[in-house]
């Protein structure tokens, strides 16, 4: 017997999906539910918040106190296993460019962390070229996703308020928060210099939807992965019910090497190592959807390579992994003088902002071409490693609790009662906005570079252009107008200018990446249809954020669950009708 | 929401892939998992705690001097305990160890502030009277009037007090000091109406209309 062989998983499924978070969930979800049979293909470990918790902990047990590590990088009590960089999985960059990679290897992968702003795309978000010439245009509008948004809003649950804005749709929405006292003063500086602050619109249950989920009580710490399920992560709300069908079997721990295809050139499913035995196996199915991350489906993509496929699988166009984007963002914030001192209570909330601000200008009328919308943060949040860091920056700034300016640093019981005296008083923004999508921003498989398990790593290519750089410095403009209006001082993101892009973050930093298997009716210049199919192989699907055309100044999750659900019910007509 | 009902379809949906699961290593890590850890840890974590668990970075001596120099920084009064009261110079002891960049600048900070005391009194800081160990704080602990050849010993004690006011407010001794009063199950249901009242601000009708109620 050899020393390596290649094991094949001893079923035939109908359907192989590779990832679970927002786009392999959803369509796990509605498959399963449809009687196919489905593996689903994880490269990371089972996940369940209610079994993994980190939820109600005190800071105490964490000996780090919450802080970073290299295997959770957005801290000790978050729930993404992974981050920036995974030992063992490099990337590397081109021409001295930067782009940062968030993985998250879990059940419901970025599902379990993020923010859950669950925002529509609006009717001029799919039609960008047609306003500013720039990128192109969708090939399918917002009537056509309008029915899987109002699905997705009642299977899943997302509170805000209706406004009927023209560009940011309203969901069906559970009743919002009530804002805090920052977002009160926020509120009222925006409005009163034109930014509109709105409720937030957060896949949080504020009311019960079904017997399976129980609703909000307000710890803040979506992050951590809701032990009742009471916020949205595809591990808990989408992989779970779909378990419950019988038609799916997930398999953990296991990359996707390569989608295998037959002489026909249809995909017969999928390659990939178990990362527990470190041995090879392939799994057959009729139809393939790919769900990795808009990046890591680029990647298994490219990788399929066959003398049919020279370029990658799907690539006849050369287009996968260009146009990659992510959204801009900077961030500034500081200390209200009036909120030192306070008084306490308990203003945990829900995980994340009360209030936030839409895109409300015209374009046409500003010397950028895209909008951003506007995240807030602040409060009396509980303490973890970093608090109070940097006080002699602060205490020499204000009057004390004694009306006395104090030399800045010091020691002692003095010392002592400033951390307590500014506790609550801090606050902040963020602007999250529109970037262009552009060929020369793309990943690409590094010709000399593999990962531990010998597959070929993705190598990225991405500058901002001038368009970023004007708009993160109209966002810092408001930002300082409204933190001015507030009466707040300026602590962080006042410095920065011209020399360091206005504070632009590195592209990939707000985890929103997407655009590189993108939407098309011409197969010379798009990947995938109008149904998220690919033009090259018709059984191949691809439902994470790889299919946007464009990112508009959104969080994707919402219209990633959108356009899966809708793959999903075509993949289902397909193979009723055989065509698959 | 009937947990163990999941628990066991997703052990059987794991299962339905026959040998291409091996549960066992995790498992194995699950058993083997001290328990001083009530937060989700994952295998790779388990393997990275232990080691640093079982690593010792300070010496004695360093330690004796974080004592000291921590519970100058957050010393005990009418409100709550000290910085050792809280655990903090075992807190930093972990810490440094966690992050390696943190080394070298409290290991070279703290042999700083010995030599700047035998030069002065001819005796290490912790072998400085109280009145010495004062004296030469004055003298790092203000840092827009320190002087310029003290700002070693600036950094040294900026990082030191950033250290002991995280370790000691993220203790349960500093939370409760702090009057953080979350982290609790509870109904939002806005700001407390005294507090309203107090910065002169209100819900607005609307706010009030759309937003969630809770019965009472």
């Amino acid at each position: 017997m050899p020393d390596f062989q290649i094991k094949k998983t001893p079923k035939d499924y109908d359907v192989c999906i590779v990832g679970s978070g927002a786009g392999g969930g959803m369509a796990a979800y509605v498959l399963a539910n449809a009687g196919i049979k489905v593996v689903l293909l994880e490269a990371g470990p089972l996940y369940d918040p209610a079994k993994n918790v980190t939820q109600l902990k005190w800071p105490w047990e964490s000996p780090r106190r919450g802080a970073s590590t290299p295997l959770r990088n957005f801290g000790d009590f978050d729930a993404a296993y992974g981050g920036w960089e995974l030992d063992g999985e490099p990337y590397t960059h081109k021409d001295g460019t930067k782009f940062d990679w968030f993985r998250s290897r879990m059940l419901g992968g970025r599902t379990n962390h993020w923010g859950r702003i669950s925002l529509r795309f609006g009717p001029k978000d799919f039609k960008r070229k047609n306003i500013d010439g720039l990128g192109d245009n969708w090939p399918i509008g917002y009537e056509d996703v309008a029915p899987y948004y109002d699905k997705i809003d009642q299977l899943i649950g997302v509170f805000g308020s209706k406004e009927n804005l023209p560009n940011d749709p309203d969901s069906i929405y559970l009743p919002p928060p009530k804002p805090r006292l920052h977002e009160l003063f926020i509120k009222e500086a925006g409005t009163a210099i034109g930014v509109p602050v709105i409720p937030s619109r957060l896949s949080i249950l504020t009311k019960p939807i079904n017997k399976d989920r129980g609703s909000c009580f307000f710890c803040s710490q979506c992050n951590r992965g809701c032990t009742v399920y009471g916020d949205f992560s595809s591990s808990s709300v989408l992989v779970k019910p779909a378990l419950k069908t019988g038609n799916i079997d997930v398999i953990p721990n296991v990359m996707a090497r390569e989608v295998m295809t037959n002489a026909q050139g249809k995909a017969t499913g999928i390659s990939f190592v178990n990362k527990d035995d470190m041995q090879e196996y392939t799994v057959n199915a009729k139809v393939v959807v790919l769900a990795a991350s808009a990046c890591e489906s680029a990647r298994l993509l490219l990788n399929s390579k066959s003398s049919q496929f020279p370029n990658g699988l799907a690539n006849s166009s050369g287009v996968v992994g260009k146009y990659l984007h992510d959204s801009t963002g900077t961030d500034m914030g500081g200390i209200l003088p009036k909120l030192v001192g306070r008084k306490r209570y308990n203003e945990d909330g829900v995980g994340g902002m009360h209030v936030y601000s839409p895109w409300w200008l015209d374009n046409k009328k500003l010397d950028f071409p895209r909008g951003y919308h506007i995240e807030y943060y602040g409060g009396m949040g509980m303490p973890g490693y970093g608090f109070g860091f940097g006080m002699q920056g602060t205490n020499g700034k204000y009057p004390g609790r004694d009306g006395k300016q104090k030399e800045a640093g010091g020691y002692g019981t003095s010392l002592k009662d400033d951390y307590r005296y500014f506790y609550g008083a801090s606050f902040g923004m963020s602007g999250r906005g529109e970037a262009i999508a552009r060929e020369d921003n793309y990943c690409e498989i590094d010709p000399t570079t593999v990962d531990r398990y010998g597959i070929p790593v993705l190598r990225f290519h991405y500058k901002w252009s001038d368009h970023e750089v004007k708009q993160a410095k109209h966002m810092k403009q408001t930002f300082a107008e409204i933190i001015d209006k507030m009466g707040g001082v300026v602590t962080y993101g006042k410095s920065d200018g011209p020399e360091n892009d206005y504070g632009l973050l590195a592209p990939g930093r707000i985890i929103h990446e997407v655009g590189t298997t993108r939407m098309g009716s011409d197969p010379n210049k798009s990947i995938v249809n109008k149904f998220n199919q690919t033009h090259d192989v018709k059984n191949v699907f691809i439902v994470d954020g790889g299919p946007f055309v464009s990112q508009a100044d959104k969080n994707p999750t919402w219209t990633i669950l959108a356009l899966s659900m809708r793959a999903s019910e075509y993949i289902i007509d397909e193979l009723k009708k055989q065509n698959i | 929401m009937d947990r163990r009902k999941y628990l066991k379809t997703l052990a059987v949906g794991s299962l339905g892939a026959g040998v291409l699961i091996s549960c066992e290593p995790e498992q194995k890590g699950a058993i083997e998992a001290p328990k001083t850890f009530t937060i989700d840890r994952t295998k790779e974590e388990l393997v990275r705690e232990q080691k640093l668990l079982s690593e010792t970075f300070f010496d004695e001596h360093e330690m004796k001097t974080l004592n000291i120099l921590s519970d100058i920084i957050i010393p005990k009064d009418g409100a709550s305990g000290s910085a050792t009261d809280a655990g903090v110079p075992a807190f930093i002891e972990f810490i440094v160890k966690d992050m390696p960049r943190h080394q070298t600048p409290m290991r070279g900070g703290l042999k700083w502030l010995d030599i700047q005391c035998l030069k002065r009194f001819n005796v290490d800081f912790a072998s400085s009277t109280s009145q010495q160990q004062i004296e030469i704080i004055d003298e790092i602990a203000y840092p827009e009037k320190a002087k310029p050849e003290l700002q070693q010993g600036v950094a040294f004690f900026n990082l030191m007090r950033d250290l002991t006011a995280t370790g000691f407010f993220t203790s349960e001794i500093g939370i409760k000091d702090l009057g953080y009063a979350g982290n609790k199950p509870n109904q939002w249901d806005g700001v407390p109406q005294d507090v309203l009242d107090q910065y002169g601000v209100k819900y607005d009708e609307r706010t009030l209309a759309e937003s969630v109620k809770f019965e009472m």
